[in-house]
């Protein structure tokens, strides 16, 4: 089997320049990219397997003397390939704010309490069928300085590498029914048809009783089979 | 079975507590970090080389807290990764992550890759692959460093894609015999630095 990186899939990518963000405008590139083949340099990428995290590293709630305050929460799903195949051992990196929306970082200034108990980072590596899950708590929603009265939806930041530098990804993850969705230009540079494939889903079924709701979220990485389906 | 990609969003500025929360001369967080700047293991063969760089925006002002990665072949151009049938005999993983200075600056330890095989059999000059993701675009942007002191950046097959007046972007040019390779990265303006679509 002969896995590719189709160029086509990044049309669910958002474009560079997206001036409702403002600062695309200086930070988008000007002259046209370069497209370039793929060599065994872009076909090949980082490999961190299970030896690079600890058992504790994917509880987010667990990393401090106490709980942090918020409201529990489950974050689960699989991560795929585009022939809807499972990534294994693939390493999912994830930071967030706390449940007041106020991030750890020494330049979030949003006048939001910082919760001793929550760094908000996480890593696990996906199971054999590229399954992964995370226990945190939910983050708040927080101003940001795009305009006036602008706000970011509450979110995970997520960064995954899949099975080469092309299919490297950074992305966020979002919750179903927040209205802050459709106002946001991070979330709303998407391109329509691929925009709510960032909205996590309530999950039921993987929710615990008497202890945390549980969020679903499928990650789907470039890379498919090189050779077509039989269409059926 | 078809799935539609996920979409990529802005890494954001709040990366550096997961991701680079021990860096040197920075607010220390309280998370081990797994990947650094220093790639050089002990049994790496090849040359050690220092590459140092600045990343400026369209205004030349240097840029702070932009998440670089840098992926490459060991010293005898073999990469780290079950694709390639060469495999490395060594610990030397080719996969390092910094974060920018407040005045822009960035450097990596490593080794000088070796020469790897392009397409329809050309091999490529030494080179490393490079992700850039920071605040303020909405994906991230892949170029390349190649070294201003290797013959074979003139049959390079990937060079040869780039307009012969930009192919200067990714050259890293070094300081003096045995100083640090030096590379400037530009966002916009004239000198803009060739980034990818790959």
């Amino acid at each position: 089997m002969s896995i590719v990186y189709p160029t086509d899939s990044k049309k669910a990518n958002p474009p560079f320049l997206y001036p409702e963000y403002k600062s695309t405008v200086r930070r988008a590139p000007v002259k046209p990219l370069v497209l370039v083949p793929h060599t065994l340099s872009e076909l090949t990428g980082p490999v961190y397997g299970h030896e690079a995290v600890r058992e504790t590293d994917g509880d987010l709630t667990k990393q401090h003397a106490a709980e942090p305050l918020g409201e529990r929460i489950i974050v689960h799903g699989r991560v795929l390939d585009e022939d809807g195949r499972g990534v294994p051992d693939t390493l999912v990196e994830i930071w967030q704010a706390n449940s007041c929306g106020r991030y750890t970082h020494v330049n979030d200034q949003h006048p939001a309490p910082l919760d001793p108990n929550f760094t908000g980072s996480g890593r696990v590596v996906t199971d054999a069928k590229g399954h992964y899950k995370f226990t945190t708590i939910k983050p708040g929603a927080y101003p940001w300085p795009n305009g006036p009265n602008s706000w970011r939806p509450a979110h995970i930041h997520l960064s995954l590498f899949g099975t080469a530098f092309t299919s490297r990804l950074v992305t966020q993850m979002y919750f179903p029914g927040d209205p802050l969705f459709v106002l946001d230009p991070i979330a709303q540079s998407i391109p329509e048809f691929a925009r709510n494939r960032l909205v996590s889903s309530f999950d039921l079924d993987q929710t615990v009783p008497d202890w945390a709701l549980a969020y679903k979220f499928d990650i789907v990485l470039r890379g498919r089979n090189a050779t077509p389906e039989d269409p059926d | 079975m078809s799935a539609g990609v996920t979409p990529s969003q802005t890494i954001g500025p709040f990366a550096a507590p997961c991701l680079t929360p021990n860096e040197a001369g920075k607010t220390n967080y309280d998370w081990q970090q797994l990947i650094n700047g220093n790639l050089v293991t002990p049994d790496a063969e090849g040359e050690r080389i220092r590459i140092e760089g600045c990343m400026f925006d369209g205004e030349d002002k240097p840029i702070d807290g932009i998440l670089f990665e840098i992926w490459q072949a060991d010293g005898q151009g073999r990469y780290a990764h079950p694709r390639d049938p060469r495999r490395t005999n060594s610990s030397f993983k080719g996969f390092g992550r910094i974060e920018s200075n407040m005045d822009g600056t960035f450097a990596f330890d490593t080794v000088k890759p070796g020469r790897v095989p392009g397409p329809n059999g050309a091999m490529q000059a030494p080179h490393i692959v490079v992700a850039i993701h920071m605040r303020g675009i909405l994906q991230h942007l892949f170029t390349r460093i190649y070294f201003a002191d290797e013959a074979s950046n003139a049959e390079d097959p990937i060079l040869k894609l780039v307009p012969a007046d930009r192919r200067d972007t990714l050259i890293a040019k070094r300081d003096g015999a045995g100083g640090a390779y030096k590379i400037s990265f530009r966002i916009q303006g004239n000198r803009e630095t060739v980034f990818f679509d790959i």
